[in-house]
């Protein structure tokens, strides 16, 4: 057979008409599109593409079921190593992880792993099939997971199959963390995907308390000493929006990617007066940062009716954080990228509400430490961007509620627990903890490993204890 | 779910509720507050705490209605219940038995955040003088509940229909006129009265705590809607307050915040009169 040296395109609504909708761009591969794709895979002895997943799901096995048209294999392989494959097959930055490694990149693209991954997830979530609810022992031991985002529900999804009672305190009103209040509906659908996920691992049988906000309701303490847990995990997230202490920043109109965020995500506010969280958007907006949030942000804002939106990033094209593929999206949807320039104060009018953004032109220098070209300020170079909304979107530091509140769990200078790589566990005995809280804010896919390996040194920890 | 178990209405728009949330009840603390959403449409509105129950495992809380969120949970009755309550959010206030002094001043609705934290100065053995405020005598709320737990009480209404004609400040400065050595004032209230009070204070060097209220989502630290200048520093008043030294507090800012969604608000309001959620 032919080498195809490009992946099959993914079907997507039209850059035009999405741009003015929160349903899902990518639409999805159809069977015949899913097995040719999977045609594509070489089947390599020594796969490089595994080594680069963070929860290590056999890739070349679960393509090969998809080239036998046995989808239900296909997904029962991804669900050994991930509790949230239609998640990842979405939001997962593949071309820096499974797919950088394949061996038709040195001719071509990659496998679309992702899209395959994706295809298989959609296909069983769409047979609505039972849930097999796990049978506890009566004297099984019980596991507290604190949040309900990424690294919490694998956590969990991984230590109930192993036959633990697990528990997740969840903050909001709503399980999903990132999943439910960060990423977009057209990214992410909600009730589609990340409801279903999470309701499976409900039925499955594990229990999720949401409106529990830990360190306040109770601690991690309280909850071994006199709630009953043997080990608890902490997976609390990166929590706390970065502003960039510049003047102006508490004008109106001004949002962190997070509020701005929440409100369309969370509640709903794109359906506002029926659902009651109000949003402002403006006609023009700024949104400063170059990663996933600060696009999700910018086409958000599309959405909401903005006509004139920017990216403002200090360095340059080649450093934007985001996946390729947002950026691309986000291109055909016309944003407005303002590159190497940085923002030295927002400017108000004479009511408190932005009228302008003042940035300065920058230009690359030498590398910093994170081995990327810093960028330097020009001299001079200052002028305002004609805006009314700015959203902040330029990341996010470690919630301190729970880390204060438990004496013995030790935390960075930063504010980020202290846990060791491999296990997630912490300088105090019985918790463990993993994903943005411990790494600072990164991916779905690495908080799901941290939660994944959290997950197996709890099983360790508690066996040992027995 | 979580279920109102009292209701009544104190004056005209001004309402107490008790919602039973045990949970919450055995941790809340003087000071906190919690977040609510009234139905799975609703928005995450806090609250500051007015009372707690440990036995009866409630909350209570005093709200006026103002916007959607408040005018449909007016229109709930005993029984009913709202989907969502988390708490106590917040730190709680700084009390202990060496305070001396206190005025605690409630302006308005304000009145019912300052109970229990008075109250527990109070238990705690400092002399506590109280000001409670209204724009007039109908609207006062909480007399009876200051009086039991402060060591004077004076009341001061806009139009003078209830003791002094004046503000809360005209109050505070007859304590002050007539010799009363003040350690520390809290106050509660409206963004202008609480700056009133710091202004007031501030030349006579009184140590002054206020408690903000300001616009947020989640309360837990992850919107950052609710940040407020305090000196040279941003801070979240859902995590690093709700209170904070007043002296600091740039209240020009946070007045100016609280109109952000204004004009939305009224439209909500609008909608829930519309589709009969209100009353």
């Amino acid at each position: 057979m032919a080498l195809v040296l490009e992946k099959h395109k993914m079907p997507e609504q039209d850059p035009q008409v999405r741009a003015h909708n929160f349903q899902e761009v990518a639409l999805g591969y159809d069977e015949e599109t899913a097995v040719a794709e999977a045609n594509r895979c070489l089947g390599c002895k020594n796969p490089q593409c595994r080594p680069g997943c963070p929860v290590g799901i056999d890739i070349p096995a679960f393509i090969g079921k998809i080239k036998e048209r046995d989808f239900d294999s296909a997904i029962s392989i991804i669900k050994e190593s991930s509790s949230l494959p239609a998640v990842c097959g979405r939001v997962c930055p593949q071309e820096n992880q499974c797919e950088k490694n394949c061996v038709l990149t040195h001719k071509g693209e990659s496998v679309a792993i992702g899209r395959l991954e994706r295809f298989v997830a959609d296909y069983q979530l769409d047979k609505n099939e039972e849930v097999k609810p796990i049978e506890f022992a009566p004297d099984a031991q019980k596991v507290a997971i604190i949040g309900a985002g990424p690294s919490g529900l694998t956590c969990a999804g991984d230590l109930a199959r192993k036959g633990y009672k697990v528990t997740i305190f969840e903050a909001l009103h709503v399980a999903g963390g990132v999943l439910s209040y960060g990423i977009p509906e057209f990214r992410l659908p909600k009730d589609k995907i990340v409801k279903r996920e999470i309701d499976n691992l409900q039925k499955m049988g594990v229990t999720i308390e949401v409106n529990s906000i830990a360190g306040r309701l109770f601690t991690v303490d309280e909850l071994m000493d006199e709630m009953g847990f043997d080990a608890v995990f902490v997976g609390t997230g990166a929590g706390l929006p970065h502003f960039m202490n510049i003047p102006g920043e508490s004008l109106n109109g001004v949002y962190s990617s997070n509020e701005f965020l929440t409100r369309c995500n969370l509640m709903k506010a794109y359906d506002f007066p029926n659902h009651a969280t109000p949003i402002v958007m403006g006609k023009k907006v700024a949104v400063v940062g170059g990663g996933n949030v600060a696009m999700d942000a910018a086409r958000t804002s599309l959405r909401l009716g903005a006509d004139k939106v920017y990216i403002v990033y200090r360095r340059s094209e080649a450093e934007l954080p985001a996946r390729a593929e947002e950026v691309h999206h986000a291109k055909e949807e016309g944003i407005d990228f303002k590159l190497l320039n940085n923002p030295v104060e927002i400017i108000g009018d004479e009511n408190g509400w932005v009228k302008s953004l003042k940035c300065i032109r920058m230009e690359l220098g030498e590398p910093d430490a994170s081995g990327r070209r810093r960028p330097v300020a020009i001299e001079g170079s200052e002028f305002e961007l004609d805006v009314d909304t700015v959203i902040m979107a330029i990341g996010n530091g470690p919630n301190p509620i729970v880390a204060s509140t438990t004496p013995g769990m030790d935390t960075n200078k930063r504010g980020n627990i202290i846990a060791d790589e491999e296990t997630g566990a912490t300088t105090k005995e019985g918790v463990f903890a993993g994903g943005d809280i411990v790494t600072g804010a990164a991916t779905v896919i690495l908080a799901m490993g941290a939660g994944k390996k959290a997950a197996a040194a709890i099983d360790e920890y508690l066996k040992s204890k027995k | 779910m979580f279920k109102i178990m009292y209701k009544k209405e104190l004056s005209p728009g001004i309402f107490h509720m008790d919602i039973e949330a045990p949970r919450v009840a055995k941790k809340a603390k003087a000071g906190q507050f919690i977040v609510l959403r009234v139905d799975e449409k609703g928005e995450r509105i806090p609250l500051t705490i007015a009372d707690f129950d440990v036995e009866k495992g409630t909350i209570t809380l005093i709200f006026q209605v103002l916007g959607a969120s408040t005018m449909q949970l007016s229109a709930l009755n005993e029984g009913d219940s709202i989907v969502d309550f988390a708490g106590p959010l917040g730190q709680p206030s700084e009390i202990n038995g060496n305070m001396g002094t206190v005025v605690c001043i409630g302006g308005g609705i304000g009145v019912a955040p300052v109970y229990p934290i008075a109250r527990a100065m109070h238990e705690a053995g400092n002399k506590v003088i109280s000001i409670m405020g209204a724009k007039t005598k109908d609207i006062l709320i909480f007399e009876d509940k200051m009086r039991a737990i402060s060591d004077e009480v004076i009341i001061a209404t806009d139009d003078g229909s209830y003791g002094v004609k004046g503000f809360v400040t005209t109050a505070l400065q007859q304590l002050v006129d007539r010799g009363e050595k003040i350690d520390q004032v809290t106050a509660i209230g409206p963004g202008i009265m609480m700056k009133s009070v710091c202004d007031a204070t501030r030349p006579l060097g009184i140590k002054t705590i206020v408690s903000l209220n300001p616009i947020m989502v989640d309360g837990t630290g992850m919107c950052g809607g609710c940040r407020v200048q305090v000196g040279d520093e941003m801070k979240f008043a859902c995590v690093d307050g709700p209170e904070f030294d007043g002296h600091l507090v740039d209240f020009n800012n946070l007045m100016s915040r609280g109109r952000m969604f204004r004009e939305q608000e009224a439209k909500a309001k609008e909608h829930v009169c519309n589709i009969g959620l209100g009353r």
